[in-house]
């Protein structure tokens, strides 16, 4: 009960990390051109402080955080990701229609990035705050509005696309003073030797002979260059080739479902995230700006194929179908008693217009292909091994039903920079274990407690049983009603708590 | 571990005032960095390295202890081996000597190498857990020790990273480095007080060492009944942390008894802090707790003569 309540919170379906290459819509080359400070094939091998392997969101995250503290801003950073628009300039046009791909970015991890700095070259493009909620099911006997105002918030958090945020990431670490170097390459090995000491005594080693003695790991790439490093980030996503390497197991399972993901167009301008609980899955309509949503659908496999395949208009009708009178009746108060049951929770906060149930705005377009892909839960057994530390997707993937993903990913990029940085403020190796395990001890059990919360919640949505709807939508009435505990369901979603309120 | 030693000190602790008022307590400082924590096991886990610096009776060094010492010195840096006790200290005790150490010599506190010029030696430095990231820190950095192994495994660890191969290791004690007129910045002597047979003729020569307005760090545990508790009882003999033997009571040194022999060799106790271990998270931290390990930060006074 604790865990369905918990997570009425964050219901909406933002964050989708899907491993490709985002924004690219010219086929560029890969550029090498001195100015952009890649090394030529077959170069030298050089030695770095920090190899990021993976430029997405939380690989340049780490970078960025990484110069914007004053003790880690001196590093020697390498990033390694062969994704070409790391090499461009400007990658975003303004009048692009929105990419599907976008991600919820909690209040928390707004702070986060306003304190790296990157947060300005986000508000430069497009990106749309929200304040509202509304959560419902299927079965109309009840619903969830949440409002920021509740909570004392200005807003629930802000949806921007993918390729928005990692082009604003891409120019802040362009524009820092933190040495770096863009290596356009995939990673093909890395080898990490053990700990042994040298018999030469006065004389200083080459870079070789530091890996030799297990001081500096070795990686190499697919075009051939090779280079050390003190510490391997692995921030490669959910398929993570730093993690196979360093030999990290994993745990987790398939969900039986995909996302069908679109940006569709309204006629009225759209301020509230909307999410309806249907029977194989929920349905997120997140406001993106302009006039644009975004849409995540979670169903099972055979119906994505399905809706994925249908005509254009066919589909837009099955969207507003299912965000109205499909699949069930509209909740109204009256189902499970009046709100007069629970107006002594209240505690002085009137029901207002905005308390009432509404149905989301009419989808009239459709403005991007759709696109679907398979959903699954995976969990590192490890944040941390010698000289290797994971973040991001390639340490969690999650369920997108709360949109946390992103944002778990984020909370480490920063926990890992602080963990790095209280470290060489006491000179301590950079690259070892006992340090690196501080930031695995810091993040681990956040990071598991959200995802037992979110894989809670889709099973709970996973099952259609009379009694258990009743629960689950007493569950929602309660997390209506009772306004203290919104506020905590708020807080936790926003990514300000880090253990459920009830704990 | 016999020791000749200190039974024939005189007590003179029973004199003192009790309390420290001149001493400021670390949590009175602006820039707090660490929480005091609830519990605390007071271990000293260097001290099976650890020698006397032996001050004027260097046949205190027994062959039995040093080949003790000999026989586990290339465990010194193993994180999981028998030293991960000071493995797990070593960052807290580095984080008071940099807060220290950086506002006496007026550094940039953010700065990633704040002892950049400064000379500091390391004295009972062991397989060097202490020196190298004082060397990272941008320190030049001199370590001694009297086990030559301890300094052979330092040696090789060093040489490991070209930051900390600049190090200079010596299988000396304080008292020869005296003779040889040598000065520095800083002076840290780490959990060895507990150790040599005479403490105050062992600060005099810390202060020797010390350098014109330089500092000088001695760290040790302190002689009360929770250390007994912790440090003898729960480290040695249920916790296993250290050799049974390792420590004797009786060669604990209270906080005033330190700030006394220091004191009488010219160098002015400025602050203190203790060393706190929290066995629900496994970290040490600092806090004001002196009861059981704890730390003083001293400075040469340079116009008075002590007698």
């Amino acid at each position: 009960m604790n865990r369905i309540l918990a997570t009425k919170a964050g219901s909406n379906v933002y964050r989708l990390r899907i491993p490709w290459r985002p924004f690219s819509n010219d086929a560029a080359s890969v550029i090498s051109s001195p100015d952009a400070g890649n090394p030529e094939k077959g170069s030298e091998a050089q030695q770095y402080d920090i190899a990021i392997v993976g430029g997405g969101m939380v690989g340049l995250a780490l970078a960025c955080s990484l110069a914007s503290k004053p003790l880690t801003k001196h590093l020697n950073v390498a990033i390694v990701d062969s994704n070409p628009a790391l090499g461009r300039k400007h990658f975003i046009k303004k009048d692009d229609l929105p990419d599907p791909r976008v991600s919820t970015i909690t209040p928390a991890t707004i702070s986060f990035l306003k304190d790296i700095g990157a947060w300005r070259f986000v508000e430069q493009h497009r990106h749309a705050y929200f304040d509202k909620m509304q959560v419902w099911d299927y079965t109309g006997l009840s619903y969830a509005k949440y409002n920021a105002r509740e909570a004392d918030k200005e807003v629930l958090g802000c949806v921007v696309e993918n390729k928005v945020l990692l082009s604003s990431l891409l120019s802040h670490v362009r524009d820092a003073d933190l040495l770096k170097k863009i290596y356009p390459s995939r990673l093909t090995s890395m080898s990490i030797l053990p700990n042994s000491s040298s018999s030469e005594v006065g004389s200083t080693l080459s870079m070789t002979a530091l890996f030799t003695h297990g001081r500096l790991a070795k990686l190499e790439l697919e075009d051939g260059n090779s280079l050390y490093s003190k510490l391997v980030v692995g921030a490669d996503g959910g398929k993570s080739r730093v993690r196979e390497l360093a030999g990290i197991r994993t745990t987790g399972w398939n969900y039986s479902q995909n996302a069908i993901i679109c940006t569709v167009e309204h006629d009225v301008e759209n301020h509230c995230a909307w999410q309806r609980f249907l029977p194989s899955g929920p349905l997120a309509l997140l406001p993106i700006g302009d006039k644009f949503s975004n849409i995540v659908w979670t169903m099972t496999p055979e119906e994505s194929s399905h809706f994925k395949s249908m005509t254009e208009d066919d589909f837009l009708k099955a969207v507003n179908h299912a965000l109205d009178y499909g699949y069930g009746p509209h909740p109204t108060s009256s189902i499970l008693g009046s709100s007069d049951l629970f107006s002594w929770f209240k505690g002085g906060i009137s029901s207002s217009a905005n308390d009432c149930f509404e149905v989301p705005p009419k989808v009239v377009k459709l403005a991007s292909e759709r696109m679907a892909f398979p959903l699954s839960l995976r969990h590192a057994n490890d944040y941390a091994s010698k000289r290797v530390a994971l973040v991001g997707d390639a340490a969690h993937t999650v369920h997108p039903l709360a949109g946390q993903g992103v944002n778990l990913g984020f909370g480490d990029a920063s926990s890992l920079s602080s963990v790095i940085s209280e470290g060489i403020a006491v000179g301590t190796d950079i690259g070892e274990v006992s340090l690196l395990k501080k930031y695995e001890a810091d993040r681990k059990p956040a990071n598991v407690m959200m995802m037992a919360v979110l894989d809670g919640f889709q099973k709970a949505y996973s099952v259609d049983f009379g009694p258990l709807n009743i629960v689950r939508a007493a569950a929602f009435h309660g997390a209506h009603h009772i306004s203290p505990l919104k506020k905590s369901i708020i807080s936790y979603a926003s990514g300000e708590l880090r253990l459920p309120l009830f704990a | 571990m016999a020791s000749s030693k200190l039974l024939s000190q005189p007590r003179w602790h029973r004199f003192l005032p009790r309390n420290l008022s001149r001493v400021r307590l670390f949590s009175d400082l602006p820039s707090q960095r660490h929480v005091s924590e609830p519990q605390n096991n007071g271990v000293d886990p260097k001290s099976n390295n650890n020698t006397r610096k032996a001050s004027s009776t260097p046949s205190s060094l027994k062959e039995p202890e040093l080949a003790k010492f000999s026989a586990i010195a290339d465990t010194w840096w193993d994180y999981e081996g028998p030293f991960k006790p000071l493995h797990k200290m070593n960052p807290t005790r580095l984080a008071f000597i940099r807060s220290t150490l950086v506002r006496h010599f007026r550094k940039d506190p953010l700065s990633a190498r704040p002892f950049e010029g400064l000379r500091i030696i390391d004295v009972g430095c062991g397989g060097g857990i202490l020196s190298e990231p004082l060397a990272r820190m941008g320190a030049t950095v001199t370590g001694i020790d009297a086990v030559e192994k301890n300094i052979k495994i330092a040696r090789l660890h060093a040489n490991l990273d070209p930051i900390t191969s600049n190090i200079e290791y010596c299988c000396t004690t304080a008292e020869k480095l005296v003779e040889e007129q040598r000065k520095f910045d800083a002076v840290i002597a780490l959990e060895v007080i507990e150790h040599v047979a005479n403490p105050a003729e062992f600060c005099k020569s810390l202060s020797a060492l010390t350098a014109h307005e330089g500092a000088t760090v001695v760290s040790t545990i302190n002689r009360s009944l929770r250390s007994y508790a912790t440090a003898i009882v729960a480290a040695e003999y249920l916790l296993h942390w250290l050799p049974k033997g390792t420590h004797q009571w009786s060669s604990f040194l209270t906080p005033e008894e330190l700030t006394m022999i220091l004191k009488r060799a010219s160098i002015d106790v400025k602050e203190m802090a203790g060393f706190v271990f929290n066995p629900i998270t496994g970290r040490w931290s600092l806090s004001d707790d002196i009861s059981v390990n704890f730390i003083a930060f001293g400075t040469k006074e340079t116009n008075e003569e002590q007698g």
